[in-house]
């Protein structure tokens, strides 16, 4: 257990160096003149010109060599100053806590909303595989499935907001700005891992143990309850992690169409006026959410699985 | 996951969502929903959303036909000489957290404003002073006629620095009819009514904006409700949103422009009949009414109906004209190969045209322009970058052809944009490139030096003439800014320099609620 920690931790600090330099280097490997870029993330297509970039040149003394800003950064890190955003002028990590509070709240309200809808079908489908449930439940998967997330958005915003006027179409503050842009993520993720428990579920039901248990004279729903469920949530549980992540980075579409002020947004548009620190801060801290979650998930994993357990004892011994 | 979890987690998360609802009052708040995203309270980078939402205000004001109104000051007078200017600064002006407006606040404010790049910057100011509490003089380098046109700019708005501006929840410090309660970079500002407005009090409390990207996800907030007012909707909602009950849709002329502007150096553009065989080339009439969708938007010169002074009622070329436009490039020596392109000492009509992203028509533009170029014979290949490679390009000289979306009316008068581009033959940033007139940049001196509108009208007409007929810069449509009002809404104004959006005067009619 301490030696899962120590190396998960040991891993958070090599993504934040690799992840930062990488950063660095390909930012300086871009074409185009930074200067120019900055200036026009600043003040707007209408006023950039060369006197902006020339000021922006002064001010963030981008004339030094690239070897002097990198080891300027680093030293800044080692004291854990991110810096400020080039644009806004804004302390970085003030920044990242908005907006990345904002995607984290979202992903996590879409993540519950997707386990609420794929749980209860999916293993209802898994125990009643090829019946009329598991049709309809497989063609409406696929359905929604091919559809872009934004579009499932979108018919959401017409349906509640437009025709019933019961939801905003777009904001954020409380929760009523929420439930749409977390309920079309929740749709499209619960596409996916509704038929993914349907299968994990009917593997174990169809499975020699869970015949075995059946066998000794346990009733369905006692097999059910104590032998598949335990190997379902052990495959189930990694795989919410993954989309958990997926979805805390590839949310930019619904961001956009739903005004979010999340980290996806943010972070294209940091591309776009080469925020150098503010690039490298959101993809550090991304990088540091996917040791985290891992971590998180490795850990429900060790608690939950009794084998593991068992080993990590034996071994002891 | 047994039952009792789930169960409880919906539990968990339908409270949640229950003790955060927060139902917006209608009765007593303004929603705006617009593109403009915005980083920060720093007047040179997002100044322009803080003077629209009337936070902030200028010495001088814009009315919608252009003229320079009294704001922060109440009257202003040019010495004889042109070279001092005297403004009067309005008493008894409160600024947000109570202090009395003086001219010591306004010189400060001024200054501040000139450290950063703007408009400002490039004026011929040599000092500002204050001149007891109620006088602000400006010296000038020389005779300068836009400057109350310039003080009307968002740049120069006259802010006080607030003590605690290093606290999180400070915000910038106006003179404007509503304060700031809430600002969320880059998507939501909340504002209240300031009870000790120097003139009429805003009629309506309280005023959200939210930032829209998305031109569908606007039109959804103003179909939906959500919206009262929604700006820069997309031609493609435009109709869907004419036929919604509760809306009324106004279209109004803005000063920009969608131009192409050309390297005049360049060894296939360096003549006029080269420019002009282009310029008839291009099918405006069709850009117009299927790219943009605003009938009757196609330039055939740089200055849009909102600058009265400046549009030509009747300008030189008014159609396209392929055959004129072949005959054109055949006298500048090129002649059609094999492939359908004009050749020319062996080299091939083949040209690149910059343009980007930030305004989405204009990739769409580009490639029409792209397929009717090549009927007569010359190549284009479009290259999207970002805006800041327009000016990089015109510095290093690299660019060859840009297609451009101008705000001509980024001052309101947009003589003091002309006198930057001709400053020399090399050209500006935005503006056209390697080419200059000496008749025009007489015209300009003559501009500046005459007095009364009558003497200025003539000159500025003949700048706006010399620009049609030799086309440093191609003009192709003109802009218009379309909003969608909630009926509910009275006395609504269209501003087309977008200075002001003058929300304060709005009030709700209750019968339309």
């Amino acid at each position: 257990m301490i030696t899962t920690i120590s190396k998960r931790l040991f891993q958070a600090v090599f993504v934040v160096w690799a992840v930062g330099t990488l950063s660095f280097i390909m930012m300086r490997l871009l074409p185009g003149n930074m200067a120019f870029k900055i200036a026009a993330g600043r003040y707007g297509y209408d006023q950039v010109n060369q006197q902006a970039a020339d000021m922006v040149t002064s001010e963030l003394a981008l004339d030094r060599s690239a070897i002097s800003m990198y080891f300027d950064w680093l030293g800044s890190l080692a004291q854990l100053d991110f810096g400020n955003s080039l644009v806004s002028g804004r302390p970085v990590l003030h920044e990242i806590q908005h907006q990345l509070g904002h995607s984290f709240e979202l992903a996590l309200v879409a993540t519950i909303i997707s386990v609420l809808i794929a749980v209860p079908i999916g293993t209802y489908c898994g125990r009643r595989a090829n019946s009329l449930a598991d049709h309809t439940s497989l063609f409406v998967s696929a359905i929604l499935r091919a559809q872009p997330v934004f579009v499932i958005g979108l018919i959401l915003i017409l349906v509640f907001s437009i025709h019933f006027k019961l939801l905003p179409v777009a904001g954020f503050g409380g929760s009523e700005f929420i439930i749409l842009p977390a309920t079309a993520l929740a749709l499209s993720m619960a596409a996916l891992s509704s038929r993914m428990i349907k299968n994990i579920t009917n593997n174990a039901v169809t499975s020699s143990y869970y015949q075995f248990a059946r066998l000794k004279g346990l009733s369905e729903n006692q097999a059910f309850e104590r032998h598949a469920k335990p190997n379902i949530t052990l495959l189930f549980l990694p795989f919410l992690g993954v989309q958990a992540i997926c979805l805390i980075e590839g949310i930019v579409m619904i961001e956009s169409l739903f005004s979010w002020p999340g980290i996806g947004h943010a972070l294209a548009h940091a591309i776009f006026s080469r925020d150098i620190p503010m690039i490298q801060a959101s993809a550090m801290v991304m990088g540091l959410l996917f040791v985290a979650i891992n971590s998180f998930i490795d850990l429900a994993v060790y608690l939950i699985d009794p084998r593991i357990n068992h080993s990590a004892s034996n071994h002891d011994r | 996951m047994s039952k009792l979890s789930l169960i409880s987690l919906s539990l968990c998360l339908l409270w949640w969502l229950v003790a955060n609802f927060n139902v917006v009052d209608k009765s007593t708040t303004l929603r705006i929903n617009g593109p403009f995203e915005f980083t920060s309270q720093d007047l040179s980078k997002d100044g322009y959303l803080y003077t629209r939402l009337q936070v902030v205000e200028t010495l001088c004001g814009v009315a919608p036909n252009g003229e320079i109104t009294p704001m922060l000051a109440t009257d202003w007078s040019e010495s004889a000489d042109g070279l001092r200017w005297t403004f009067q600064i309005r008493q008894n002006v409160h600024f947000h957290d109570g202090t009395i407006m003086t001219a010591d606040h306004v010189q400060h404010a001024l200054l501040e404003a000139m450290t950063k790049p703007g408009v400002l910057q490039t004026t011929p100011i040599s000092k500002i002073y204050a001149e007891g509490n109620d006088r602000l003089v400006v010296q000038l380098e020389h005779k300068y006629s836009a400057l109350p046109a310039v003080l009307a700019h968002y740049s120069a708005a006259i802010t006080i620095t607030d003590p605690n501006h290093h606290r999180e929840n400070s915000f910038l410090i106006g003179t404007g009819p509503y304060r700031p309660t809430l600002i969320a970079p880059p998507h939501k500002i909340h504002l209240s009514k300031f009870d000790q407005y120097w003139s009429e009090p805003a009629n309506i409390p309280h005023v959200q904006y939210l930032t829209g990207h998305r031109a569908e996800s606007r039109s959804l907030q103003s179909q939906s409700g959500q919206a009262d007012l929604a700006y820069t909707l997309d031609p493609a909602s435009q109709q869907l949103l004419a036929n919604s009950p509760h809306l009324n849709i106004h279209t109004g002329s803005i000063p920009r422009t969608v131009v192409i502007k050309l390297n005049n150096d360049h060894r296939f553009l360096n003549q006029p009949n080269t420019r002009m065989a282009i310029s008839l080339a291009i099918d405006r009439t069709g850009i117009a009414e299927h790219i943009t969708r605003t009938k009757g938007a196609e330039a055939y010169q740089l200055f849009p109906p909102a600058l009265a002074s400046w549009h030509l009622k009747h300008s030189p070329q008014t159609k396209r004209d392929l055959t004129k436009a072949k005959e054109l490039m055949q006298q500048a020596g090129w002649k059609m190969g094999d492939d359908g392109l004009l050749k020319r000492d062996h080299a091939r009509f083949e040209i690149t045209l910059m343009t980007y992203a930030d305004r989405p028509e204009l990739t769409v533009i580009a490639t029409a322009i792209q397929a009717q170029l090549l009927e007569i014979g010359i190549k284009v290949n479009i290259a999207i970058e970002n805006s800041s490679s327009i000016p990089d390009g015109h510095h290093d000289g690299s660019l060859e052809m840009a297609l451009i979306a101008r705000n001509y009316g980024l001052i309101a008068d947009p003589l003091a944009l002309l006198e930057q581009d001709c400053a020399s033959h090399h050209g500006s940033d935005w503006g056209h490139m390697n080419w200059s007139s000496s008749t025009l940049n007489r015209h300009l001196k003559l501009t500046n030096e005459a007095n009364g509108d009558q003497q200025q009208r003539i000159h500025k007409q003949a700048i706006a003439n010399i620009f049609a007929s030799e086309m440093p810069v191609i003009p192709v449509v003109f802009y218009t800014q379309q909003v969608s009002i909630n009926k509910r809404l009275q006395n609504f104004t269209f501003d087309p320099f977008e200075l002001n959006y003058r929300i304060s005067e709005i009030y709700f009619d209750d019968n339309n609620d």
